[in-house]
């Protein structure tokens, strides 16, 4: 502290908690929507404090097979889908751009800028724009229905190459010298050097990269058709959407906080990594 | 492939299901149907499967209207379609156009050897989905009508009665906002109900060739005089609150069940959410009449869904689902699904055996829409729609009426606009459809 | 190509780089280019009936009035979008970086609207703002606000882009104060000695320290409001009413996969991705001057 204003402090509390009251309002109400019964969330004014149903709504949601009426795969089911689309998505996307990113930073062989801009050409646009297409090329493999066509087509992008080879430039040209008059090869030099160097970025990558995965929605739903495939996002808007019936809130709103836990627990527990990797490559 | 087959290798309950399956041929059906109406797809496939074992019906929820008919649409080009998949009312004319992509339900059901009596089913709700020579194309499964629903309560306070015409829905508002209501009316699905339903209960053509049935070289003639005084009137009405505004398809209903609106004009399926909703007697009737247009009701026309049967599949699966059709509309459970839903039967014989169950009697109002829709014989004005791109037309309405809800445009403005946009979607279907 | 040294050419580049490289071939660019030889079709629905146009339908979208006017929408929205989540950030951040305990705690509680997902985020927000239903709406009448987002355009966009803000105020925080908990305290304290106060301190000092965190987030924010807000219009808006909210992704998606005119779609996914190769274009350059200093 610079200069002692206790004012100033308590100022700096208040609107830091203040933002916390805004940036966490939807959550409240999230969380307040799944302690009452269905009827109650449909008329207004809707309430702002917990009512009494919390462990109903919540056996219903992960033992009642959810939704009264849906023919959805139970909850656990769905995700244990998310999870597995949402490391495949992590640990596919980390593997493969740690190494194109190696071959493009430290190699020099011909078309390498050739591979770099069409790798690099990826980097933004969204799967949504290029989805029928896509579609026809997962299904022309026979991977409609897996966890292999969740994950892969939305591990084509560039944006962690983009970031491991800003993470690989930054790092000092002394060490690659002094690695290659000890004799280490390529990969020795990769395995022992680089990896540990970028600890924090893949940490962080895993971070995004798994909230990326874990909150697909539309993807999912166009290639999977049996309900053992369904993931727990898909499930929330199916809820949403029912038609001429009335959404029940209330079980649509615990499932939606049970959606939330994971990814919010990886953040929370890996944020100092994450903050770390994400801003030291920025510097 | 391998992690995936591992995954559900390990799971033994899974592995189960499969072997059970594989002894029977299986038949996929995707539906748009959420929440508890889902339950009810599933418990109708679980009885067929359970009525016979040579089939097995398999239920896929596939997400909205929209998204069920892009994921087949997008399967079909993929060679992995369903064997039978529900399509809302507005993608007729677009899967009525792939030739090659469908079968059309009446010939399946007769390639099939099964048989089939056109004249069971309720004129109103078959014609939609019938060519211009009456062959049946899809089979209806989920099928509403506008009505008008209303607060009883409010209306019995502010001393006011239930209107049959435009004129007492003006009167009805006004009493119900000068006893202190914060909305007279309002509606949803305005394309559908205002233009679409307004003008086949007028017996007004809303496009050339008999509304599209006739031929691609349609073009919308909404944009009359008529359709144009009625909804400008009703967007004057905006100012005294007679009328406001609640959103696209049924977005308004908390305004209608929270005592806000007391009227509402939207389909009859919503029966199940306004009774769990409402707490004031509540009552459905027709949909108003404009007395300057006709002397007397025509008959409404459709919403909802109806199930494909799609080319590409072995003749004995067909052979399966068209005995699952058959199965579908049994009185027995066309009139389960009625009651339960608040959806039209599609047979005479199920709406009959309603009223001998005295499901009427019970829950009143509920034949409104039977009775609307089977009011007269249906004209060309009043069978249906087949207009190519519909889904967006419809969209191309929503913007065109919501500009002037707002204000910024006139009625006939908003309407030629719309009947001009949707124009040239009309023409850019004309050149694939051919 | 920046590195002076490098390993000696072999075999092994080419078997580095192949999983990346097959991977955008089979799940990118062949996609990609079956969309830019779809936008020269005029095709149905199932692929029954195909019609060549070459350049139809992009002229078709130059005269549509509805798809020149999302380009400025589009343009509106992630400006405010990014202004909005940006100085929300960078005033929580000012303030946080000045509390020496409990800084982490509260960093731990603004980080975690990050992990919602889009539609999600969507729902929860029309919830909160059903005309009818909502909180908001309640309160806003209090104060003479008529609130209904279905048929007021304005209040429909500022809806969006309060979502489309909120969800992005966690990310941008992280970086601010990391950028501001990096300046050095004897920067800071030199200017206290010499009178200035913590207002002045912040805009004279740390404010133009920052100014590369702002400028990197400027453009990720930017990204974000064109291309990954898709998810939350879905979910409030869908587009309305009467075309407010249609943003440029959100009108590709929706003529396409809603409308399946497959042709007017992919005409837009193409123009989407020169813009995309323009931007990853400008922002490569960015990037590589600041790694070369």
């Amino acid at each position: 502290m610079i200069e002692n204003r206790p004012v100033l402090n308590i100022a700096s509390h208040a609107v830091l908690i203040i933002g916390i009251v805004i940036v966490a309002l939807p959550i409240w109400i999230t969380f307040v929507a799944a302690t009452h019964d269905p009827v109650r969330m449909t008329q207004a004014p809707i309430p702002m404090l917990p009512g009494g149903h919390f462990w109903e709504n919540f056996t219903q949601t992960l033992f009642g097979g959810g939704l009264s009426g849906t023919e959805s795969a139970p909850v656990w089911r769905m995700l244990l889908n998310s999870l597995m689309m949402a490391l495949m998505i992590s640990f596919g996307k980390i593997a493969i751009s740690l190494l194109s990113a190696f071959a493009i930073v430290y190699f020099k062989f011909p078309f390498r800028m050739g591979f770099f801009w069409l790798i690099f050409i990826t980097l933004m646009l969204p799967v949504e724009v290029r989805i029928l297409p896509t579609f026809e090329v997962v299904a022309d493999l026979g991977m409609l229905n897996s966890y292999w066509g969740l994950s892969i087509p939305l591990i084509a992008s560039a944006t962690a190459t983009f970031m491991f080879r800003q993470v690989f430039l930054t790092i000092p040209d002394e060490m690659l010298e002094s690695a290659r008059i000890d004799g280490a090869g390529p990969l020795r030099f990769f395995w022992d050097i680089l990896i540990p160097l970028s600890r924090t970025n893949i940490a962080a990558l895993f971070v995004i990269l798994f909230i990326y995965g874990w909150n697909q929605y539309l993807w999912p739903l166009l290639i999977t058709t049996e309900t053992d495939m369904t993931t727990i996002v898909m499930s929330i808007k199916q809820m949403l959407e029912a038609a001429e019936q009335s959404p029940q809130w209330n079980i649509i709103m615990m499932t939606a906080l049970l959606a939330m836990i994971p990814p919010v627990f990886v953040v929370v527990a890996m944020q100092r990594l994450f903050v770390q990797g994400l801003t030291e490559t920025d510097k | 492939m391998k992690l995936s087959g591992m995954l559900l290798a390990g799971t033994a309950a899974f592995a189960l299901t499969a072997t059970a399956a594989a002894a029977q041929t299986e038949i996929s059906w995707w539906h748009a149907m959420g929440g508890t109406n889902g339950e009810r797809v599933n418990k109708i496939a679980a009885d067929f499967n359970a009525s016979q074992s040579d089939y097995v019906v398999v239920p896929t929820y596939k997400g909205n209207y929209t998204e069920t008919m892009t994921a087949a649409v997008a399967a079909f080009r993929a060679g992995e379609q369903p064997h039978l998949v529900q399509v809302f009312e507005v993608g007729t004319a677009t899967m009525m156009a792939a030739k090659g992509a469908v079968y059309p339900v009446e010939q399946m059901m007769a390639d099939a050897g099964e048989p089939f009596d056109g004249s069971a089913y309720l004129p109103a709700v078959v014609s939609y989905y019938q060519t211009s020579e009456g062959e049946l194309l899809s089979m209806p499964f989920n099928s509403s009508t506008p009505v008008l629903w209303y607060n009883a309560d409010a209306l019995a306070a502010a001393g006011a009665s239930v209107p049959s015409t435009w004129d007492e829905v003006k009167t009805t508002a006004q009493a119900l906002v000068d006893n202190g209501m914060d909305c007279g009316f309002s509606f949803g699905w305005q394309s559908w109900v205002m233009i679409e339903n307004f003008s086949a209960w007028h017996n007004m053509a809303m496009g050339t060739q008999e509304n599209g049935f006739a031929g691609f070289d349609t073009e919308f003639t909404f944009n009359n005089d008529k359709v144009a005084a009625r909804l400008q009137d009703i967007a004057d009405m905006q100012a005294d609150n007679l009328f406001v505004y609640g959103g696209r398809r049924g977005d308004s209903l908390p305004m209608f069940t929270n005592g806000e609106c007391g009227m509402w004009m939207n389909s009859s399926a919503y029966y199940g959410s306004i009774k769990s909703q409402a707490e004031f007697e509540f009552g459905q009737t027709m949909l108003p009449l404009d007395t300057s247009l006709a002397d007397a009701p025509q008959n409404s026309i459709i919403g909802g869904a109806t199930l494909w049967a799609l080319q590409g599949h072995e003749s004995d699966e067909y052979k399966g689902l068209a005995k699952f059709m058959t199965y579908l509309s049994s009185a027995d459970v066309q009139a389960w699904w009625h009651q339960e839903t608040g959806y039209v039967p599609i047979t005479t014989a199920a709406a009959d055996l309603s009223a001998e169950q005295g499901f009427y009697e019970s829950n009143p109002g509920t034949d409104t829409a039977i009775q609307q829709l089977s009011l007269n014989t249906p004209t060309p004005n009043s069978r249906g729609l087949r207009f190519g791109n519909f889904v967006q037309i419809r969209d191309v309405i929503n913007e065109e009426l919501e500009a002037l809800w707002a204000g910024d445009i006139s009625a006939a403005e908003a309407l030629d606009n719309a009947a001009s946009r949707g124009n040239d979607l009309l023409r850019r279907f004309e050149r694939t459809a051919n | 190509m920046l590195k002076r040294v490098h390993f000696p050419t072999s075999l092994l580049p080419y078997l580095l780089v192949a999983p990346q490289v097959i991977i955008t071939l089979i799940f990118f660019i062949w996609p990609a280019s079956q969309a830019v030889y779809q936008s020269f079709l005029i095709e149905d629905a199932f692929g029954m009936s195909t019609e060549f146009v070459w350049f139809e339908n992009f002229t078709y979208l130059a005269t549509d009035e509805q798809y020149l006017g999302s380009f400025g929408r589009t343009i509106f929205f992630s400006v405010c979008v990014a202004f909005l989540s940006m100085s929300a950030a960078l005033i929580l951040a000012g303030f946080a970086d000045r509390i020496v305990r409990g800084a982490t705690t509260y960093r731990t509680l603004l980080i975690w609207p990050y992990a919602v997902a889009p539609v999600l985020a969507g729902a929860l927000w029309v919830f909160m703002f059903n005309p009818t239903l909502g909180i908001f709406p309640y309160i806003l009448e209090f104060i003479g606000v008529d609130w209904n987002h279905y048929l007021n355009g304005n209040q429909a966009m500022a809806l969006v882009i309060f979502a489309a803000a909120w969800k992005q105020i966690a990310y941008n925080f992280l970086f601010y104060l990391a950028a501001m908990q990096s300046i050095p305290r004897s920067l800071i304290e030199a200017a206290a000695i010499d009178g200035a106060g913590p207002v002045r301190r912040f805009w004279d000092h740390i404010f133009p320290l920052i100014s590369p965190t702002t400028f990197f987030l400027l453009v990720i924010n930017a990204v974000y409001a064109f291309f990954d807000t898709f998810g939350i219009i879905h979910a409030v808006t869908q587009g309305g009413p009467a075309n407010a909210t249609t943003i440029l992704v959100y009108k590709v998606y929706n003529d396409g996969f809603v409308g399946l005119d497959l042709g007017g779609s992919a005409a837009q996914s193409v123009i989407l991705m020169f813009l995309v190769i323009a931007m990853t274009v400008v922002q490569f350059r960015y990037v590589e001057r600041k790694v070369e200093y």
